[in-house]
C-alpha cells in the first residue's frame, strides 16, 4: 500500500490532534498520581463532566464556549477538591490499589448518573465562531479548531510542566511528595497542597472535555471511551513523570494515527499492544524513575 | 482464569506493601486494569440475566389444566428483552425498546388467555459472549419464551442460533445483518423491522440514480458493518456505480478524522457510512468540521436512526438521505402511538427498532393466544408467518418463509433548521419503497428453509 507524502502529513496531523487530548489528559494523571500516589480512574468521568459543565453553562446560562473554557475547570476542580476532601484524604495512607478502586467506582456513579439523564447518544455542541471553518494547509484541509486544540493543548502543557519543575510552588510539591513531614515542620500546609493539586489535576481534565465538546458530542461515554487508552499512555511515559505523559500523549497519538492509516482494524489496539512491549523492557516506563 | 486473577491481585497487594517504589507501578496498573475490567465482565455476565423483573412474577395462573389454558415455559409468558443499555446504541433501543415490550403487553392487558406475560430485560453489552450467555441463562433457568430486540447483528446472530437449538424465539429489531435472513436464518427466528439490503436499496439506490456512482466506505469492523458494505457495494455496481474502496474502523471509535482523510484522498463522489448509533453520529460530526461537503463530496449515512438526528442537532444533520421503517409523524396512528411512548420515555419520540419491538411483540402475543402455547417457538414462528401482520405502527405486512417481515421502507431527507417546526420534526419524504420492493427478493435468498 503505497501512500502519497501528502495524505501521511494529514494523518500525522490529526494523530497530533488526538495526541493533544492524550497529553492534557495523561498529564492529569502523572501529576496526580507523581504526587499524590493516587491512581485516578476517575479522570475520564471527571473529562466527560467538564464538558457538560460547559453544556449546562451554554443551555442554562446562555455562557458561550469560551467563559466556559474557565467555568468548566473551576467547577470541576472544585468538585474534585471535594472528593479529595471527602474520600480520597481518607485513603491516603492505604496502599494506591484503594484509591484506584475508589476512583474507579466514583467514575463509574457519575458516568451512570449522565447517562439516566442524558441517554447515550450526547447532546450537539456547537464550534464557537471565531473558530469555525477550515484553513486548506496545502496537504489537507485543516479545521480551524483542531489548529487550535493542538496549540492551545501544548501551551497548557508546557505551563504545567514549568510550573511544576522549575517554580518554587513546583519545588514545594515536589519536596512533600518525597517527604511531607519534613515540609511541614517548615511551616508549608501540605494537606492543602495536596488537595489543591488534585483539583488542578482534575481541572485539566475538566479542560480538555470543554476542548473535545464541539469534536465528540457531549455524551456520558466520552470519558470511560478515552480512559483506558490515557492510562496505558501513562503507563508508557512512566508512571508519575510530567514529562514523560507529555511526551508519550503526543508521540502515541501520531503512531495511532499511522495505524489508522496502514492497519486500521488494529488502530484501537496498538496501544496496548505498545503498552506491553515496553513494559517488558523498561517497566518503570520510558521516562519513569527506576525503583 | 479466575484463580490465576484472585492470586495476582493478591500477589499485587503484597507486591505494593513489600516496596513502596514507583519502578514498578506501571506494571501493576496495567494488571489492576487488566483484574478490574475482568471482573467488571465477570460481574456484569452475572449481575444481568432475569434480575430486572418488572412485572410481579406471581404464582401464576390457577387453572392450567383448563382447556382455556395457554402454555409457557414456566408459569407466566416471559419476554426477554436483550439489548443495549448502556452503550452506543442505548437510545436507538434500550430502555425504549423495554417500554415498547411493555406497551405491547399492557395492550393485551397483560395476559394472554390467563397466563399474565411479564417482561424482563439485560444488557449485552454489544458483546456476543454476554448476549449468548444471557440468553442461554433466560431460556434455561428463567424460562423467558421469546428474546426480542437485540441490536448489534453479531450477538443477533449468536443468539439466533441458540434459540434455534432450545426452541424458543427471536424477534430482531435492533440488528441489521440481512445474514439473520440469509444463510444464517433459522426457523426460529422473525427479523421485524430493517435490514442491510433495505438500507443499501433505499439509501443506495437513491443517491446512485442521483449521479451519485462513485462510492467510499467508512465501515463498522463487525458482522453489520461487513453486510452493510457488502450489499450496498451490490446495489451501487449493479445500480452503474462503482467503489472506489473502503476502510474498516473499530467498533465504537471516537475520532472519524483519520478515516474520513482516507475517504477525502479517495476522492469518491459519495463517502458511504457502514455503521450506526454513535459511530454514525461522530463520523457526520467529522465530516462536517473537515468541510467534506466543500470538496464537493457527499456523505451517505447508510443507517441513521431519529435518535441520531436528534443528538447531531438539524444544523449538522439537514440534507441527509436516510432509509427507515418508521417515523413517528408519518400519518395519527404513529403519531398517537409516539405520543404515548414519549411520556414513559423522557419525551423522546420511538425510533423504528423501538417501534419495531412494539410491533414484533403485539405480532408474537396474537400467535400464541391463537396457539394457545408459547411452548414450540418453531411453532409460533409458523404461526407468525402464517397469519397477516397489522399493528397500529406498520400497519398490515406479513412475514416470509425466511423469517423476513416485510413493509414498506420510506426514504426521507432531514429538515433544514428553517423547515423544522420543532422538536423531532426532522423528516421530509422522498420516496415510500413498497413492501414488494423494500428488502431482498426471496427468489435470491440464501436461506435453507426457502430453497427445499
Amino acid at each position: 500500500m503505497s501512500i502519497p507524502p501528502q495524505a501521511l502529513f494529514g494523518q500525522l496531523l490529526i494523530g497530533l490532534i488526538n495526541g493533544s487530548f492524550y497529553a492534557l489528559l495523561s498529564l492529569g494523571l502523572a501529576i496526580i498520581f507523581g504526587l499524590l500516589n493516587v491512581i485516578n480512574f476517575a479522570h475520564g468521568a471527571l473529562y466527560t463532566m467538564g464538558a457538560f459543565v460547559a453544556w449546562f453553562l451554554l443551555q442554562y446560562a446562555g455562557l458561550g464556549y469560551w467563559p466556559a473554557l474557565i467555568i468548566a475547570p473551576v467547577v470541576v476542580g472544585a468538585f474534585g477538591v471535594a472528593l479529595e476532601r471527602t474520600m480520597l484524604k481518607r485513603l491516603a495512607k492505604l496502599d494506591p490499589l484503594y484509591g484506584l478502586l475508589l476512583t474507579f467506582g466514583v467514575a463509574l456513579v457519575i458516568q451512570g448518573l449522565f447517562r439516566i439523564q442524558f441517554g447515550s447518544s450526547g447532546q450537539p455542541y456547537e464550534i464557537p465562531d471565531a473558530l469555525k471553518g477550515a484553513t486548506n494547509v496545502g496537504f489537507m484541509v485543516l479545521p480551524n479548531y483542531r489548529a487550535w486544540v493542538i496549540a492551545s493543548s501544548i501551551a497548557v502543557c508546557s505551563v504545567t510542566w514549568y510550573v511544576i519543575e522549575r517554580t518554587k510552588l513546583g519545588s514545594y510539591l515536589r519536596a512533600a511528595t518525597e517527604n511531607p513531614t519534613l515540609v511541614r515542620a517548615f511551616g508549608i500546609n501540605v494537606p492543602r497542597l495536596v488537595t489543591l493539586t488534585y483539583g488542578a489535576g482534575v481541572g485539566l481534565a475538566a479542560l480538555a472535555g470543554v476542548l473535545a465538546a464541539p469534536i465528540y458530542r457531549v455524551s456520558p461515554l466520552m470519558g470511560a471511551d478515552q480512559i483506558i487508552v490515557v492510562f496505558a499512555v501513562v503507563v508508557i511515559g512512566g508512571m508519575g513523570s510530567i514529562f514523560g505523559s507529555i511526551f508519550s500523549g503526543f508521540a502515541l497519538g501520531l503512531i495511532e494515527g499511522l495505524t489508522k492509516v496502514f492497519y486500521p482494524e488494529a488502530s484501537d489496539t496498538i496501544l496496548f499492544v505498545l503498552m506491553a512491549i515496553v513494559l517488558v523492557f523498561k517497566p518503570a516506563g520510558l521516562f519513569g524513575r527506576a525503583a | 482464569m479466575k484463580r490465576t486473577h484472585t492470586t495476582k491481585t493478591s500477589a499485587l497487594l503484597r507486591s505494593t506493601r513489600a516496596a513502596r517504589s514507583t519502578g514498578r507501578l506501571g506494571a501493576r496498573v496495567a494488571s489492576a486494569l487488566a483484574t478490574s475490567a475482568f471482573a467488571a465482565g465477570v460481574l456484569a455476565a452475572l449481575a444481568t440475566p432475569g434480575c430486572k423483573k418488572d412485572t410481579p412474577s406471581g404464582a401464576g395462573p390457577a387453572g392450567s389444566t383448563t382447556a382455556e389454558a395457554v402454555k409457557a415455559a414456566g408459569n407466566a409468558i416471559r419476554i426477554g428483552v436483550l439489548t443495549d443499555t448502556s452503550g452506543l446504541y442505548a437510545d436507538l433501543a434500550g430502555q425504549g425498546s423495554v417500554v415498547a415490550a411493555k406497551m405491547a403487553v399492557e395492550e393485551v392487558g397483560g395476559k394472554v388467555g390467563d397466563v399474565p406475560v411479564e417482561v424482563v430485560f439485560a444488557d449485552h453489552q454489544n458483546k456476543a459472549d454476554i448476549g449468548s450467555n444471557v440468553a442461554r441463562q433466560w431460556m434455561d433457568v428463567d424460562k423467558v419464551d421469546v428474546i426480542v430486540d437485540v441490536p448489534t447483528s453479531s450477538v443477533a446472530l449468536a443468539v439466533s442460533e441458540l434459540v434455534k437449538q432450545k426452541n424458543k424465539v427471536l424477534l430482531a429489531s435492533g440488528p441489521g445483518s440481512s445474514e439473520l435472513t440469509g444463510k444464517q436464518c433459522s426457523p426460529n427466528t422473525v427479523h421485524w423491522t430493517y435490514d442491510t439490503y433495505a438500507l443499501a436499496n433505499g439509501t443506495g439506490k437513491a443517491l446512485v440514480k442521483t449521479g451519485g456512482d462513485t462510492w467510499f466506505f467508512l465501515t463498522a469492523d463487525y458482522a453489520f458493518g461487513q453486510s452493510l458494505e457488502k450489499d450496498t457495494s451490490a446495489v451501487v455496481t449493479a445500480s452503474g456505480g462503482k467503489v472506489l474502496g473502503s476502510v474498516k474502523h473499530p467498533l465504537n471509535a471516537s475520532d472519524f478524522s483519520s478515516f474520513l482523510l482516507q475517504a477525502q484522498a479517495s476522492k469518491a463522489k459519495i463517502i458511504g457510512l457502514a455503521n450506526a448509533g454513535g459511530d454514525t453520529i461522530n463520523a457526520i460530526k467529522s465530516a462536517s468540521e473537515f468541510g467534506v461537503a466543500k470538496g464537493g463530496q457527499k456523505l451517505a449515512g447508510l443507517l441513521v436512526f431519529i435518535s441520531d438526528v436528534h443528538a447531531l442537532g438539524l444544523p449538522t444533520a439537514q440534507g441527509l438521505n436516510l432509509t427507515e421503517a418508521f417515523y413517528w409523524d408519518k400519518d395519527d396512528q404513529t403519531r398517537a402511538f409516539s405520543k404515548k411512548f414519549a411520556e414513559k420515555h423522557k419525551g423522546a419520540m420511538p425510533t423504528m427498532v423501538q417501534a419495531g419491538v412494539y410491533a414484533s411483540v403485539v405480532h408474537y402475543l396474537k400467535a400464541v393466544k391463537e396457539l394457545k402455547s408459547a411452548a414450540d417457538g418453531k411453532a409460533v414462528v409458523a404461526k407468525m408467518e402464517e397469519m397477516p401482520t397489522d399493528d397500529t405502527v406498520f400497519g398490515k405486512g406479513t412475514i416470509r418463509k425466511d423469517g423476513r417481515k416485510v413493509h414498506p421502507m420510506y426514504l426521507y431527507e432531514v429538515k433544514t433548521p428553517a423547515e423544522s417546526k420543532g422538536p423531532w420534526d426532522y423528516y421530509k419524504l422522498l420516496r415510500e419503497i413498497p413492501a414488494a420492493e423494500a428488502f431482498r427478493p426471496l427468489e435470491q435468498s440464501e436461506c435453507p428453509l426457502v430453497k427445499k
